[in-house]
């Protein structure tokens, strides 16, 4: 680990004018900490944002929820409200690490968490997310757990959020706070696609602050849920998951939200399915063509060509337990 | 996947990376005890020869920052690099051992404490960032001589082969009947699932936590 100085921000004021000056916002610290030991991050002066007044959970009009950045992956999970107007939230976080690292972790560190790319977290590799212009060493190595969509030459690592694949289907927006005051960023806009500079991961201007992520209100009753597959049962990362979220009023699917993750460069939201699903009667039949969309547009790499039928599967199995027919 | 586990459960060389020769198991306990000694008093600590490599790297002397905290009752106050860990503070400044570095990067659970009550992976926090925190390790769960329930319940439902992941196992364990979550044997195995044995003693972990938190 490089050396480093600390500062604790005991106000946002502080926290912005430590951000300025180039110093490195510290939440839970389970990403950064860990990725300082192995040299991937170097930061010269780490700030301490605990103590800033971001750990609450508020119910807005009409039923949305809006999560403090800094409330940790446990106590959002276990909150009374996320689980019941959310259950897809709550499931994504339960399903997540550890309840130790769920413990210690954030919201807003989860959504800003790096790739778990092998070669990406071993300096000795050639890697354009960490090294622009090195090279990829994914794309013709050991690509078994990398990703199917979004990914360009330059990189093929996945957003390794569960929330973050959450938040993505529900269409949440990112609070941010800088130096020229607030705004808010789209979900699916604040994770960026690798493209041509991998190394550029968030919407986020130098220096400013995630203050919440906030889930729009969807019209009741709405049901939810999220299913990861992955090799072991517990405290390991996706090979593939489904965020599924229904409105069905009258025997008629009127909204469907779905993402997923494991699979993509970013948490991958699928509006060919939703609007497949759209309109019509939950049946097991709808399930699988639904689901048919969901792989659409990927390019498998060499080991993991098996993730494009086990999404298709993941996404079919989640509408059907979510949709509650067969 | 990369939550891959180290090759060998075994602690590495205290002084790793560092120039000067890794202390043998048995001078290291020697002299941790006199610095352990110390650091009650108030000392500086870092810049010693009990070191990390981590914080042997750096040629000038690192940024360090001054910070109290209760460990196990016991109130301290100490100067530590910036880069050391809560889990390097335990075992090679403070003298308390029973906290293990299994992956040092919060993939396996060895060198789970608890912080203001709270289970975390003391190999991912930084001691620096602990004032005012109380923390708990293996060592501070037992009254006396009297062993912990959940202690006693390992010992007694023989929930170990190596030891290695042990003290974390138990005070993992500790957190995971205060925060309730031991309705069946399937809740336990999902709730400690961020604990690694190598052993495979997982049957009778479950065991002793359910035994322990049924008797509560
Ligand atoms: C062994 C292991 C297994 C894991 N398994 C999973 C899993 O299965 N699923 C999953 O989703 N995650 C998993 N994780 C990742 C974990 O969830 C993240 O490390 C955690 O959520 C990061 O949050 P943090 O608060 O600790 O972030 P930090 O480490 O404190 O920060 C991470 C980054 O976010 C920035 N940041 C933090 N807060 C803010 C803010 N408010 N504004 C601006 N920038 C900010 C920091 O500067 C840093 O760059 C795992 C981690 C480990 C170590
Ligand atoms: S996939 Fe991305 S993160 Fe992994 S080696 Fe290639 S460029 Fe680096
Ligand atoms: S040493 Fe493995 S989790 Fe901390
Ligand atoms: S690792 Fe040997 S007893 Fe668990």
């Amino acid at each position: 680990m490089h050396p480093f100085s600390y500062t604790r921000a005991s106000d946002t004021r502080e926290a912005l004018n430590a951000g300025r000056d180039g110093g490195r916002y510290i939440a839970g610290g389970t990403t950064l900490v860990d990725l300082m030991r192995e040299t991937v991050e170097r930061p010269e002066t780490l700030v301490d944002i605990t103590a800033l007044p971001l750990g609450e959970i508020t119910v807005t009009e009409r039923g949305g929820l809006r999560i403090g950045a800094l409330v940790t992956m446990s106590e959002a999970a276990a909150h009374a409200k996320v689980r019941t107007l959310y259950p897809v939230v709550s499931e994504a976080l339960e399903l997540s690490a550890s309840a130790q690292l769920r413990n210690m972790a954030t919201i807003g560190g989860n959504i800003m968490q790096r790739t778990r790319c092998t070669y990406f977290r071993d300096v000795t590799a050639d890697c354009n997310k960490r090294e622009p212009g090195s090279g990829c060493a994914a794309l013709h190595g050991v690509n078994r757990t990398h990703a199917i969509l979004g990914t360009s030459d330059a990189c093929v690592a996945t957003h390794p959020s569960d929330a973050a694949v959450a938040f993505a289907a529900l269409e949440a927006r990112v609070h941010l706070l800088g130096p020229d005051g607030t705004r808010q960023v789209p979900f699916v806009d604040f994770l960026l696609r690798p493209g041509s500079t991998p190394h550029r991961e968030q919407a986020l201007r130098s220096g400013e602050l995630i203050t919440a992520v906030q889930i729009p209100p969807l019209p009741r009753p709405l049901r939810s849920g999220y299913l990861k597959v992955r090799d072991r049962q517990s405290y390991e990362f996706a090979l593939t998951s489904a965020a599924v979220a229904l409105h069905v009023r009258g025997g008629v699917i009127r909204e469907a939200r779905v993402a997923a993750g494991g699979v993509g460069t970013v948490p991958w939201k699928l509006p060919a399915v939703e609007q497949h699903l759209v309109g019509e009667r939950p049946s097991g039949a709808l399930w699988s063509a639904a689901a048919a969309k969901a792989a659409d547009g990927a390019r498998p790499l060499q080991h993991n060509r098996f993730k494009v039928e086990l999404l298709k599967r993941t996404v079919e199995r989640q509408l059907r337990v979510v949709g509650g027919t067969e | 996947m990369s939550t891959e586990l180290p090759e060998l459960a075994a602690p590495p060389p205290t002084g790793a990376g560092g120039s000067s020769p890794a202390p043998t198991r048995r001078t290291f306990i020697a002299t941790s005890t006199v610095v352990g000694g110390a650091v009650v008093a108030g000392s500086v600590v870092g810049g010693t020869s009990l070191i990390g490599g981590e914080e042997a790297a750096a040629a000038e002397r690192p940024p360090s920052s001054r910070v109290s905290l209760t460990v196990n009752g016991t109130r301290r106050s100490l100067t530590v690099d910036n880069r050391t860990s809560l889990l390097d503070l335990l075992r090679e400044h403070l003298g308390l051992t029973g906290s293990k570095k299994g992956c040092n990067a919060g993939a396996c659970g060895a060198c789970t404490v608890l912080v203001d009550g709270h289970r975390v992976n003391a190999c991912l926090t930084l001691a620096v960032r602990l004032e005012g925190a109380e923390v708990t390790t293996i060592e501070g769960l037992a009254e006396g001589e009297q062993l912990h329930p959940l202690q006693q319940a390992f010992i007694d439902e023989d929930a170990f082969q190596c030891g290695y992941c042990t003290p974390g196992q138990i005070v993992s364990g500790v957190g995971c009947i205060q925060e309730g979550h031991t309705g069946s044997p399937e809740e336990i195995r999902e709730w400690m699932s961020g604990n690694i044995c190598r052993c495979g003693c997982y049957v009778k972990i479950v065991r002793a936590v359910r035994q322990t938190a049924g008797r509560k």
